[in-house]
């Protein structure tokens, strides 16, 4: 049995009366390809705010490698592994994609501080960063400022910034949201071809998508995890039906 | 004893009444602020030109003290509707130094138009009789004119916090300013919202600046020096309610007063102090909501 | 499409190479110097005001922290040196160093206090600090020399050999020669890694922080050394014109600058040399017989280029230039 690569312990959030986040237990170990979903306001993203650190929990711990980081800022957190994208395209928007790829490369090399050489002096960075474009079929956008990329590219450099950081984790907040159908499929290859080595959480609405890609999924109801299995048990678990009511997917 | 106490009626009254002015001129900024997130540097404009717009009234066309007073209010909310229409409606989207950049050209424009033809000197419109002079309250005698100041600012506190939470305007502001987004899939009319909103706030600034004119001199460099003033009493209260810059007039308008009075040695720099340890401790303000 | 202009001069693929037109700045002060000896003095305030506009495009337009308060450092470092010359010593690099110690200190000190904030909050706490050091200034007379300022301020000759002559040569080349060593500190920076980062935090900070990156520290890192610069250029101004008063201070200049930065258009490093010039020549044409006319118009075009013409000049040039190899193409 692996270590877990991130864990939270009774990871619990309250804001006055209202919990949103109660006694959650979660692993994930390294190479695990893992999705949470759950209806909306169901407390996802209260969930991945707590694990990157923007937000603090009430009670409970999370653990990256073993360690004990919930008091440490994000900053920290990234440093110590943990990547993450976001929801809605969040880039260095005037800036080129190859910038937008080197500055997460050039933090993680400790370089980015740097005041007195030129940045294109450290050819390494760039190197590094135009090998990650090009892993993700991008090499050829790379001079080209991201905002005037199509919506579904920009998602795409929105992942590869994150693997510049050379994460242990990634947490990917549904990140085929937004584009168009022709283009989440390149979207999809991506993520099918993501190192290996890398646990990836993601949450998703796409059940589509969720059934493609992970192989456990934990549904996180009104704060609480509901369950969590493999997509034939979850696609199977009437209780998960019934919490999407409406939803026409029949899985398993 | 005595005399301590005595000064500190004194400073209490023109305290008041200074505070009073700010809210006037300052109120209408807090609500345009937070309604439309928009950074009007050049607020002071509006309260500069009630005064000028008055002071002519009166003395090219001979008018009364209350209808040219009235009258230059109507004025400048009709201007600054032509200028909302025209120029601030297209930066509502635009980022925060196009508005800086676009708001201090405005007080350009506006200071140079003043110095053209009002000169440099300080200018007020005269009193009627009937505010010159001194009042007896319980035994100590204030100037007449700064206590109808403070009784006409109460008023327009009253009727302006009735309209905000009995009239429908009122409630479409309130929703609007608490999420703008909102408010439109309900239906709200936001940019006619925006548009008379606006105008209220300057024509309530052309009122304190043509009423105020003898506590805040009226010059043409006016929208610059008072300026800061106007920011702290929005920004130390919190944007997007009445009783925020009430509460940041009232501090600054008796802190300031009480300054000039006994340490005249360091001027404003006690209030700057105090917004900006207020500020830290707290950046929305003292009764703003926390972003 | 292609990152080109502002975008792409800075970056880990674009080549930090001077290239010959960036000389262009150098070449004309050269020139003035040469061939327009009369107009020195003006010149060597021209550059003055280059290095401060500089300076608040470092922090504006690279760092994008929207700042009202630049004149208040500019302001101390012109007090500093100043004070410094008048009871310390006259000599002109050492208070010059001195000005810009001091700016970068309380540079350090409010940017550490105020960076924590944003928005509203950051404008107004910067309007409030260049309030409070214009009442401080203002107020106590014994050292700053309140309303009337400090008059005859003693310079001695740069590195004891230049006197300041009353042609202003001396004083022109000593600008000069500062103004293009801190040129080439900005230039240095901007083109760095920790350039690109500062564009990064402008144009994202959460993105920033979301790569580990110390968003707080890099930015109080840029707004500490864009401070020290502008007390430089106060510096010069005082050890120029041996005088210093309220006029170095106060909101109306912060206004004044951030024109002529726009003018130039902002995040171009030579936009900075290119607005100072364009407003302070027409300004020193126009003024003198229109003041008010030409403060109208400064605001009008102000105006004007919010709504139309965000790059500044440069930004029309950019253009123009663009269009014109368009049509070759």
């Amino acid at each position: 049995m692996t270590a877990p690569v991130l864990e939270t312990r009774k990871l619990c959030k309250r804001f006055g009366g209202l919990t949103v986040a109660a006694d959650i237990d979660f692993r994930l170990s390294p190479g695990d390809r893992h999705a949470l979903i759950g209806p909306n306001g169901a407390g996802k993203t209260t969930f991945v705010n707590m694990l990157t650190g923007r937000l603090a929990p009430s009670s409970g711990q999370v653990l990256l490698a073993g360690e004990d980081v919930t008091r440490v800022p994000p900053e920290a957190r990234v440093k110590r592994g943990l990547g993450r994208t976001f929801q809605i395209n969040t880039l260095f928007r005037e800036l080129s994609v190859l910038d937008n790829v080197a500055l997460g490369v050039a933090e993680r090399r400790g370089i980015a501080g740097r005041l007195w050489r030129a940045a294109s002096a450290y050819r390494e960075v760039r190197d590094e960063a135009m090998a990650l474009l090009a892993s993700l079929g991008l090499e050829a956008d790379a001079g080209y400022r991201v905002i005037d990329l199509p919506y579904g590219k920009q998602r795409l450099v929105e992942i590869s910034i994150a693997l510049g950081l050379e994460p242990k984790v990634l947490l990917l907040d549904e990140p085929a949201a937004g584009v168009p159908k022709m283009e989440s499929e390149r979207i999809l290859e991506v993520l099918d071809a993501l190192p290996r080595d890398i646990a990836i959480l993601i949450i998703e609405h796409d059940m589509d998508l969720v059934f493609r890609f992970a192989k456990r999924i934990t549904v996180l109801v009104q704060g609480e995890v509901l369950c969590e299995g493999t997509p034939q048990e979850i696609g199977s678990d009437r209780r998960v039906a019934e919490v999407y009511l409406g939803e026409s997917h029949q899985h398993g | 004893m005595d005399a301590f106490f005595s000064s500190l009626v004194s400073i209490a009254f023109h305290g008041l009444a200074y505070g009073m002015i700010l809210y006037a001129i300052s109120v209408g900024l807090s609500i345009t602020m937070g309604l439309m997130g928009f950074v009007n540097l050049a607020h002071g404009v509006f309260a500069m030109a009630g005064g000028y717009v008055m002071y002519t009234l009166m003395g090219d066309l001979g008018m009364a003290w209350l209808p040219a007073l009235a009258l230059a209010c109507v004025a400048v909310a009709a201007g600054s509707i032509v200028l909302e229409r025209l120029l601030y409606s297209r930066l509502y989207t635009a980022g925060e130094l196009e508005q800086v950049l676009f708001t201090i050209g405005l007080i350009f424009v506006a200071v140079a138009v003043a110095r053209i033809f009002y000169g440099n000197n300080p200018l007020a419109a005269p009193l009627p009789d009937l505010l010159k002079g001194q009042t007896e309250l319980a035994g100590r005698s204030f100037p007449t004119y700064r206590v109808m100041v403070i009784l006409a600012s109460a008023a327009l506190i009253v009727v302006l916090w009735l309209g905000l939470e009995r009239t429908r305007w009122g409630a479409m502001v309130r929703a609007a300013v608490d999420n703008r987004a909102m408010a439109q899939s309900v239906g709200i009319d936001t940019g006619k919202l925006f548009t008379l909103t606006f105008a209220l706030g300057s024509g309530l600034a052309a009122l304190g600046g043509a009423l105020g004119a003898d506590l805040m001199a009226m010059t043409p460099t006016y929208p610059f020096e008072q300026l800061v003033y106007f920011l702290i009493v929005v920004s130390l209260g919190g944007l997007g309610t009445l009783r925020g810059p009430f509460l940041g007039a009232l501090l600054i308008g008796i802190g300031d007063t009480a300054c000039k009075y006994w340490v005249p040695e360091f001027g404003a720099f006690f209030i700057y102090a105090a917004t900006m340890l207020v500020l830290l401790w707290r950046p929305q303000g003292l009764l703003g909501r926390a972003a | 499409m292609i990152a080109k202009g502002a975008a792409a001069d800075i970056g880990y693929a674009s080549s930090a190479r001077l290239k010959p037109v960036e000389l262009l700045p150098w070449v004309v002060a050269l020139a003035v110097y040469f061939l327009a000896p009369t107009y020195l003095p003006l010149g060597a305030y021209i550059l003055i005001i280059c290095l401060f506009v500089l300076s608040l495009d470092l922090i504006l337009g690279y760092g994008g922290i929207v700042t009202l308060g630049h004149s208040a450092y500019f302001g101390f470092g012109a007090y500093v040196a100043g004070v410094f010359a008048m009871r310390v010593s006259g000599d002109p690099l050492i208070g010059l160093a001195v000005a810009a110690a001091g700016a970068g200190l309380l540079g350090l000190a409010t940017g550490a206090v105020i960076l924590r904030t944003h928005g509203l909050a950051l404008l107004m706490l910067t309007l409030a600090i260049t309030s409070i050091v214009l009442e401080v200034a203002n107020k106590w007379t014994s050292v700053t020399g309140g309303a009337d300022g400090l008059h005859s301020v003693p310079i001695e000759p740069v590195l004891g050999l230049f006197r300041f002559d009353m042609f202003g040569k001396t004083a022109f080349l000593y600008c000069l020669v500062v103004v293009i060593a801190c040129w080439w500190l900005v230039r240095t920076i901007v083109h760095s890694p920790f350039g690109v980062a500062l564009a990064g935090t402008r144009e994202n900070d959460v993105r920033m922080a979301a790569i580990g990156a110390p968003v707080y520290r890099r930015r109080l890192t840029a707004y500490t050394i864009s401070c020290a610069l502008a007390g430089v250029a106060g510096g010069l101004l005082t050890q120029t014109t041996q005088f210093v008063g309220l006029s170095v201070l106060g909101f109306e200049l912060s206004g004044e600058v951030m024109v002529m930065l726009v003018l130039g258009g902002v995040r171009r490093i030579y936009g900075a040399f290119v607005g100072p010039l364009v407003y302070i020549t027409a300004e020193d044409w126009l003024a003198k017989q229109f003041p008010e006319y030409w403060y109208l118009g400064i605001g009008l075009l102000l105006v004007v280029i919010v709504m139309f013409a965000r790059g500044g000049i440069l930004g029309i040039l950019d253009k123009l230039v663009a269009r014109v190899r368009g049509g070759r193409a």
